[in-house]
Order: C-alpha cells, then sequence, then structure tokens
C-alpha cells in the first residue's frame, strides 16, 4: 500500500514535470518567456520556470486525486457515501503546507526583486519619451536625440485592408526606424517619461518593463551581455496606435557603439548647418525624392497615384498643387484620425522643405515652388506663437521636440 | 412543509398580476430574480458578440475588419458588459431567486428597493451603449479607464460615467437587500453557521461592494471632474497623479474580482455535496476560507500596478499579500475535493459543470500565483498571459459556475427538468472550445504577445487563430444553453420537489415549480 502510494506520487510528478518539458524544449520561443540577455532576465527567467513546475505539480496532485476520486467513488460502480465532513488536522496540514511552499517562492523572489531594484552604478543614461505612437530617446551623456517609429513599410501594411503581402516582413510590426543602440557590458539606466497619455517600454529580452507616465520619471536598469538586436513593444494602452509602437534596441560591442555615437553626432552637425543654409531647387528635389522613398511611398504609392478609397493621390492633389500653408500644415501636423500622421517631429525642417518641394514638382505637379528649411523653421514659429496663447492643457508641457 | 404552502397558490391576490405590469410593478424576489437571468443572459450574448468581433480581427494578421479604435472600444465594452451586465447581476439574480427559499423567508426584506435596483440596469446598460452609436465612439480607454487617456475621449465620456454610477447605485442597492434579507429574515433556528454557503459568500460579496463600490463612483466622479471642470486630480500639469487613479481603481477592483467569483464558490459549494450524496466537507473551514479572502481582497490592489514604478518597500508588501491569497483559496479546492472523495458520485449536467469549475479555477489560480511573483509579473503584465489568466477564472470559472446554477435549480424554477443529454452536449462543447479559446493566449502571453491590439506579429499567428476557432465554438455553442431553457421552460419531464437524490437544503422542501409565495409561515428549523 505504502509503496504503490509512493509510487503513484511519482508518477504524477514525473507527468507532471515530462510533459511542460517537452513542450518547452520543443517550442520554446513561440510558447514561453525568453531568457534574455541580462543577468536580471535569465534570473527572471529560471524564477518563471520555477513556479511555473512548482504550479505543475500542485495542478497535477490536486487533479490526480480528484479524477481518481472521479473514477473510483461514483454511485454506478456501487460507491456507498461515506459521512465524514470535517478534520481539523487535514485542514491545518492543507493551510501550512501550501503556506511553507509559498515562503520557498517568496524568497528567491524578494531576492530577484531587490536586485532590479538597485540602479546604483549606472554607467550611462538614456531618457526615453513615450509620445502618442513612437519613442523618443534622448543619450543624456552624449547630446544624441532622436524619434524612433513603426517602420514606414510596415506601417502602410498595417492598414486595414492594405493587401500587402506580410510574410515579406520577418519581423511584422516590430521593425522601426531609428533603434535604441546600446552598448554591451554597461550598466545602463532608463529614465521613462511620456508626453501625452501612459504607455510602458517593453523589451522581454532585457525583462525590463516600465510605465512612462507624463509628468512623473521612472527608472530602470539593464546590463546587456550579447551585441543583438532585440524587439519589444509598448505594453500599456495608449490609444489607437497603441499596438503599432514597437521597440527595437541594437546592442553593440563597445568600439562599434562609440563609432555609431561619432557618426551620430558628425550627421547632427551636418543636419545643423543644412538647415541654415539656402538649398537649390534640383537639389531639394532630389532629396525629397529619397525622403518620399522611405516615408511616404507606402501609402502615396511610387507615382504619387496613391490607392482609391484608401490614400489619396499626390499627383494632381489640391493639396501638393494649392497653398502651401495648408500643405505645410497636412504633413507636419497630419490630418484629424486618418492615417495621415503628423511629421513635425518626424522629419527635421530640411527633410520636411525637400519632401514638400519634391510633391510640388512630381508626379506632374508644376507649381514650381522651392520651399526652403529655414521656411519651415518660421511656419514652426508662427504655430509656437499661437500655441503659447493658447492655454491648453499640454501647453505646460514641452512636447515639441523640433531638432 | 412543501404541502402547505402549495395551495396559496391560487389566492388570486397574492398571485401576478397580469401582463407588463408583473414585470414592471412586480416586488416578488422570484419575479426580480428571473428579469435579472434573463437580463444577464441577453447581456452575455451582447458582450459575446463583441469578443466575437474582437477574435475575427485576431484571427489573422494584419487588420482586415474593423478600424483600431473601434477594435478598443471592443475590448473596452465587452469588459464592461460582461462584467456588470452579465456576472454581477447573474449572480444577483441567483440570490434572489434563492437566498430566500434557503433561508426559509418569505422575500427579500427590501422589495421595492429590489424592483427599483434591477430596472435601473436596463436604462444604465441603455446608455452604456448607446455611446458606440455616438460620434465620438463608445469608451476605448480600457475597462480601467485610467488617465490621462480616457479623458481623451469624446463626449460620449460622460454618459459612460452616468451610466456607471447608475449602475453603482443598483448594485449597492441590491447588496444592502441582501444584507438585510440575511440578517433579518431566516427562519427561526436557522442560525448563521447553518446556512448554506451561497448565502455566506453573497453576505460577504455583499459587503465588498457597499464597501467599494462607492470608491469607483468616486474615482470615475473625479474622472468627470478633470474632464469638465478644471480639476487636475490626475494630471501633473495641474499638481495631479495619474497613478493616484490606478490606486483608487484597483482598491475597488481588486476586490470587484472577489465579487465575481465567492457567490460561484457559493454554488459550487451546493453542487458538489448533492452529487456526491455526501456533505460538504470543512463547512467551518469553508466560511472562514471566503471571510480571509474578502479581508485579503483589501490588501493586495497593487499587485496590478507592479510596473509603474511603486517604492521596493510596497513591491514586496504587495507581493507577499497577494501570495497569501492562495492558501485560503487552496483550502477550498481541497476541502471540494474531499467532499468528492468517497461519495457517491453521478454526473448529471450540473455536476459536469462544477467539476469544470473545479478544474479550469483552479489553472487559472495557478496562473494567479505564477503572476502575483513580482519580478516575473514585470514580464507578464498587460500580456496574453494575463487575459489567460483572468479569463480562466471568469469563464469556465464564474460563468461555468453559473450554468451549474442554472441546471441545478431550472427544475426548481419551472418545474421540468430539462433536457439532461442536451445538456452534457452543451458541457462537453463548451469545455473543449473554451479551452482551445484561452490555453493558447498563455503561450503567446509569454512568447511576448501584449494585450489590448488589434494586430500582431506572423509569430503569433497560429496560436491566435486556434483562439478564434474556439471563441467562435463557444459563442455559438452557448445557443444550445438557450434552447435548453427555453425547452425546459415549455415542459418536459415533471420535477419531483426533491429533484435531486442528494439535494439538502430548505429550498427542495418546497413544491416544483416553486409557487409564486414561498414560506409565508416560517419553517421550524432544528
Ligand atoms: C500611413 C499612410 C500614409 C503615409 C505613410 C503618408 N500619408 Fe499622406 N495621407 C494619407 C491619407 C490617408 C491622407 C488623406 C487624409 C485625409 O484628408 O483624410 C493623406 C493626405 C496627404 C496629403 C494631402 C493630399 C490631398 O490632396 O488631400 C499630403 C500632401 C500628404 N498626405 C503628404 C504626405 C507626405 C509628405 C508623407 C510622407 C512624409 C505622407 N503623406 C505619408 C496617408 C499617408
Ligand atoms: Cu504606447
Amino acid at each position: 500500500m505504502r509503496r504503490s502510494l509512493l509510487r503513484a506520487v511519482m508518477a504524477v510528478v514525473a507527468c507532471s514535470l515530462v510533459l511542460p518539458s517537452l513542450a518547452l524544449a520543443g517550442y520554446g520561443d513561440t510558447i514561453d518567456m525568453t531568457t534574455g540577455v541580462t543577468e536580471i532576465s535569465r534570473s527572471v527567467h529560471s524564477l518563471h520556470r520555477t513556479i511555473f513546475y512548482i504550479c505543475c505539480i500542485i495542478g497535477a496532485g490536486v487533479f490526480a486525486v480528484m479524477f481518481y476520486s472521479i473514477f473510483a467513488h461514483r454511485k454506478s460502480r456501487g460507491a456507498k457515501p461515506a459521512t465524514f465532513h470535517e478534520s481539523t488536522t487535514v485542514e491545518i496540514i492543507w493551510t501550512i503546507v501550501p503556506f511553507a511552499i509559498l515562503i520557498g517562492m517568496a524568497w528567491p523572489a524578494a531576492k530577484v526583486l531587490i536586485k532590479m531594484e538597485d540602479f546604483s552604478g549606472s554607467e550611462m543614461t538614456v531618457k526615453i519619451t513615450g509620445y502618442q505612437w513612437r519613442w523618443h530617446y534622448d543619450y543624456l551623456d552624449e547630446d544624441i536625440q532622436f524619434y524612433s517609429q513603426l517602420d514606414a513599410a510596415h506601417n502602410a501594411a498595417r492598414q486595414r485592408d492594405s493587401g500587402v503581402e506580410l510574410e515579406q516582413f520577418e519581423h511584422y510590426l516590430k521593425e522601426v526606424d531609428n533603434a535604441l543602440v546600446l552598448p554591451v557590458g554597461k550598466k545602463i539606466r532608463f529614465l521613462h517619461t511620456a508626453a501625452d497619455v501612459i504607455h510602458a517600454w517593453w523589451v522581454p529580452a532585457l525583462a525590463v518593463k516600465k510605465d512612462a507616465i507624463p509628468g512623473f520619471i521612472n527608472e530602470n536598469w539593464a546590463k546587456i551581455d550579447e551585441p543583438g538586436i532585440y524587439r519589444g513593444k509598448c505594453a500599456e494602452l495608449c490609444g489607437r496606435d497603441h499596438g503599432f509602437m514597437p521597440v527595437v534596441v541594437r546592442a553593440l560591442p563597445q568600439d562599434e557603439y562609440d563609432a555609431w555615437v561619432a557618426d551620430k553626432k558628425a550627421e547632427a552637425t551636418t543636419a545643423k548647418l543644412d538647415a541654415q543654409r539656402e538649398w537649390s531647387h534640383k537639389e531639394l528635389v532630389a532629396t525629397g525624392e529619397g525622403v518620399y522613398q522611405r516615408n511616404c511611398v507606402g501609402c502615396h504609392q511610387a507615382e504619387g497615384q496613391g490607392i482609391p478609397g484608401m490614400f489619396p493621390a499626390i499627383a494632381g492633389s489640391d493639396v501638393a498643387n494649392g497653398s502651401l500653408e495648408k500643405h505645410l500644415e497636412t504633413v507636419l501636423h497630419g490630418v484629424g484620425d486618418s492615417p495621415m500622421q503628423a511629421y513635425s517631429t518626424r522629419l527635421n525642417d530640411s527633410e520636411l522643405a525637400a519632401v514638400i518641394t519634391f510633391q510640388r514638382n512630381a508626379f506632374g505637379n508644376t507649381t514650381g515652388d522651392t520651399i526652403q528649411p529655414s521656411d519651415v523653421r518660421s511656419y514652426r514659429n508662427g504655430q509656437m506663437q499661437s500655441l503659447a496663447t493658447d492655454t491648453g492643457y499640454f501647453s505646460n508641457f514641452n512636447v515639441t521636440g523640433a531638432n | 412543509m412543501s404541502t402547505a404552502e402549495a395551495h396559496h397558490d391560487d389566492h388570486d391576490h397574492h398571485g401576478p398580476a397580469p401582463g407588463f405590469k408583473r414585470w414592471l410593478y412586480t416586488t416578488n424576489h422570484k419575479d426580480i430574480g428571473t428579469m435579472y437571468l434573463l437580463f444577464s443572459l441577453i447581456m452575455f450574448f451582447v458582450g459575446g458578440a463583441m469578443a466575437l468581433v474582437i477574435r475575427a480581427e485576431l484571427w489573422t494578421p494584419g487588420l482586415q475588419i474593423v478600424d483600431p479604435m473601434f477594435f478598443n472600444s471592443m475590448t473596452t465594452m465587452h469588459a464592461i458588459v460582461m462584467i456588470f451586465g452579465v456576472v454581477m447581476p447573474a449572480f444577483v439574480g441567483l440570490a434572489n431567486w434563492m437566498i430566500p427559499m434557503m433561508l426559509g423567508a418569505p422575500d427579500m426584506a427590501l422589495p421595492r428597493l429590489n424592483n427599483w435596483s434591477f430596472w435601473i440596469m436596463p436604462f444604465a446598460f441603455t446608455v452604456m451603449l448607446s455611446t458606440l452609436f455616438m460620434d465620438s465612439g463608445g469608451p476605448a480607454g480600457g475597462w480601467t479607464m485610467y488617465p490621462p487617456l480616457t479623458l481623451q475621449m469624446g463626449d460620449s465620456f460622460a454618459f459612460v460615467v452616468f451610466a456607471i454610477h447608475f449602475l453603482g447605485i443598483s448594485s449597492v442597492m441590491g447588496s444592502i437587500n441582501i444584507v438585510a434579507t440575511i440578517f433579518n429574515m431566516r427562519a427561526p433556528g436557522m442560525t448563521m453557521m447553518k446556512m448554506p454557503l451561497f448565502v455566506w459568500t453573497w453576505l460577504i460579496t455583499a459587503y465588498l461592494l457597499i464597501a467599494t463600490i462607492p470608491v469607483f463612483a468616486g474615482a470615475v466622479t473625479m474622472l468627470l471632474t478633470d474632464r469638465y471642470f478644471g480639476t487636475s486630480f490626475f494630471s501633473a500639469a495641474g499638481g495631479g497623479d495619474p497613478v493616484m487613479y490606478q490606486h483608487i481603481f484597483w482598491f475597488f477592483g481588486h476586490p470587484e474580482v472577489y465579487i465575481l467569483i465567492l457567490p460561484a464558490f457559493g454554488i459550487i459549494s451546493s453542487i458538489i455535496p448533492t452529487f456526491a450524496r455526501k456533505p460538504l466537507f470543512g463547512y467551518d473551514s469553508m466560511v472562514y476560507a471566503t471571510a480571509s479572502i474578502a479581508f485579503l481582497s483589501f490588501i493586495v490592489w497593487a499587485h496590478h500596478m507592479f510596473t509603474t514604478g511603486m517604492p521596493l518597500a510596497a513591491e514586496l508588501f504587495f507581493m507577499f499579500s497577494t501570495m497569501m491569497i492562495s492558501v485560503p483559496t487552496g483550502v477550498k479546492v481541497f476541502n471540494w475535493v474531499a467532499t468528492m472523495w468517497r461519495g457517491s458520485m453521478t454526473f448529471e449536467t450540473p455536476m459536469l459543470f462544477a467539476v469544470g469549475f473545479v478544474v479550469m479555477f483552479t489553472i487559472g489560480g495557478l496562473s494567479g500565483l505564477m503572476l502575483a511573483i513580482t519580478p516575473a509579473d514585470i514580464q507578464y503584465h498587460d500580456t496574453y498571459f494575463v487575459v489567460a489568466h483572468f479569463h480562466y477564472v471568469l469563464v469556465p470559472g464564474a460563468i461555468f459556475s453559473l450554468m451549474a446554477a442554472t441546471y441545478y435549480w431550472m427544475p426548481k424554477w419551472t418545474g421540468n427538468m430539462y433536457d439532461e443529454k442536451l445538456g452534457k452536449i452543451h458541457f462537453w462543447v463548451s469545455t473543449i472550445f473554451v479551452n482551445l479559446l484561452f490555453f493558447p493566449m498563455h503561450f503567446v502571453g509569454l512568447a511576448g504577445m501584449p494585450r489590448r491590439i488589434p494586430d500582431y506579429s506572423l509569430q503569433f499567428a497560429d496560436w491566435n487563430a486556434i483562439a478564434s476557432i474556439g471563441a467562435f465554438g463557444f459563442g455559438f455553442a452557448q445557443l444550445i444553453f438557450v434552447w435548453v431553457i427555453i425547452k425546459c421552460y415549455r415542459g418536459g419531464e415533471k420535477a419531483t420537489d426533491q429533484v435531486w437524490e442528494g439535494a439538502d437544503g430548505l429550498e427542495w422542501t418546497v413544491a416544483s415549480p416553486a409557487p409564486y409565495h414561498t414560506f409565508e409561515t416560517a419553517p421550524e428549523i432544528k
């Protein structure tokens, strides 16, 4: 009797562990949490596996007893009901034993949590601001900052009934225009905040998920062990395009990271100079074509013909052939709730000037207009002035990140 | 006793008024109970249709059917309807029908209040659902309505707040009625520790409602004044704090999830002993476990907020207190299994649903324990793993308990046995599809799929397709349920007073169908 009971218990334990383990081994990355690439993410993962197995054993034990009873103690097999209906001893045992198991689980969990919350000794800081619906990264030690949003091709494909073949994208909805580039082997501090509503910056491989709360700053950290590309998503419902604000982290070895920083700084310097100087019409059109290809072609199409009923044509468009003011407004601020989003912070003044000049002089549009970066700048300044007189909700925040 | 009751039926002045007025003016606990139950059945299909819109959109990657904004208002409304329009009213309906009969009372203590608390609901839900047809659309910021997102909503927001206030008034009045009935209307000899567990769990639930609904009402009122009257409770720009809303909301919201499950514990604790033909194991410990769960439910709210950046000490406290809840919950499950142990079981439909409840609720409970572990929760939070968890406790949990209750007491309500074969088919089809629907959500959640998104990466495609098949299967299976109810109402094999061989309790001593008035003279309980 004793032996057979022992054997039954062993069988239950074995089944409850072997089956899930096999499943995890076979389909690991589509059915389970990633192990990740930081010490913390590995601790979290092993904590997750441990409690998962404990739950499996508890569940299997309870179900085994129950199903045995369902099998053996049924009226159709002639079972006569017993009359017992209480036992203080048993109640005490099944209160104390789970309690002990809980303490066994709480202890390692608390240790990991304390480690996660230890922000000391960080070597660099990135401030991450959530916007509807993109991220802004600000390297506080480097004077580098940029926006990061869903890649243009993905953005076009995800429009309703776009008809685009999604299989062509290896990481559908998890690709951005500018990834957050970080060095490996350094303790990086993240500061999280938001400009409009609450977002949450989540990268599973780093086991980092923190709410970005407007008006408040949250702290977090990661020390990445391996170079690679790590993808995540906004995790807190933030409105219409919540599903479309991915996070991509590109972790580089220190020397490559340093090179990237140098590049980025040089780029910024050139961009600054570009925004100040006078451009030729030809140069604007040529640059504008590139900007158009990268940002607008998914919807307005290669020949500017658009997709009837969804995306208007630029060729012959009233806006692209009409008042410049309206064109600037459309591109900088987008159009209401339509898929036409605001580009005021995604593109810099030179890019905006170029793409608008391009649209007004391509696809058969012949306005002959030349829009200089300084025109965009003065349009923005006019806007700022009217904003300042408006005591709206957001005027207390510094929401515009005009470079 | 049962024969003494029956003859009251034919006094006209005791019978129901004819026609629609009967339902509009009724103060009869059975009529009101029936109306609550029918209302929640209708809302179950409304909320279910919304779920099917969601699952249809999520069937394959890409956006095919709805706009993301409409998708968001579907997830929001689905939750509001299912919580406030289905599970809560259904439990109140059962309380109305069964609590007076279980206590040997002639009716609820406050019958006019009872009428009012029901009739507010269809009105409140008409207002709530009408927002879907307004220009600014229905609420789309999640049923939790976190600011600042929720404040971006158009003017239909005011209607939502208004409807919530009315639903709250209805719930609080219903709860006060239940408390008053339990304390004042028990038959002589029906001591507290003799009350059926369904009554006990409802008593405790009623207190949870009375304590938390006003808090929720306060939270949405602050949203309303932030939106329309220039206050800044939840806006940092004016010195407020958006996270404070979350604290207030979850101080209501966490007890709310126990409001949605404690009466289910009561139902299961009635059904298992009946079909095991053996008294409930550990009655006293069941009562104490329910009370401890209710107490603990007030000190765990911030486990919904582990990513908001709380201090370490708070995170540790809420992790430990949350883990503690699994102790009394475990006791309940062990007691049910011990009740089955060495019984003499048969498996009519109510028992099938009850056993299904125990198994699948336990799965949901175990994933809940995993979610309590803060470091792991930071990975699980706001993913489909959470969606899987709370749907396991709410669908094959709360909803299955409601179906079990319906099959269990329907013969008493209608006087006819339901079609056992159809009932069993309903159970098996529901059980298979509900698992197809919710089990894969664990996988995609762990693999990194956030909740509340209308489109997702290709790696999640297979499991989402399976979940959608499960959803449609489960949804259409509920038509069987409706058919069984209609058929049983229309006729069928006559039910005995006792109905079930192992049934025990006052409700089984009155005639089937239960006469319009029962226990006009109180029974004596030994
Ligand atoms: C995601 C799809 C999408 C992308 C990408 C996109 N647009 Fe648009 N665009 C639209 C839609 C839709 C409209 C129509 C908005 C409305 O009026 O409702 C529009 C309208 C316009 C118009 C006005 C056309 C007219 O005649 O009404 C201009 C000009 C324009 N977009 C410029 C751009 C530029 C420049 C870019 C790239 C920097 C761009 N768009 C990228 C979807 C897009
Ligand atoms: Cu977001």
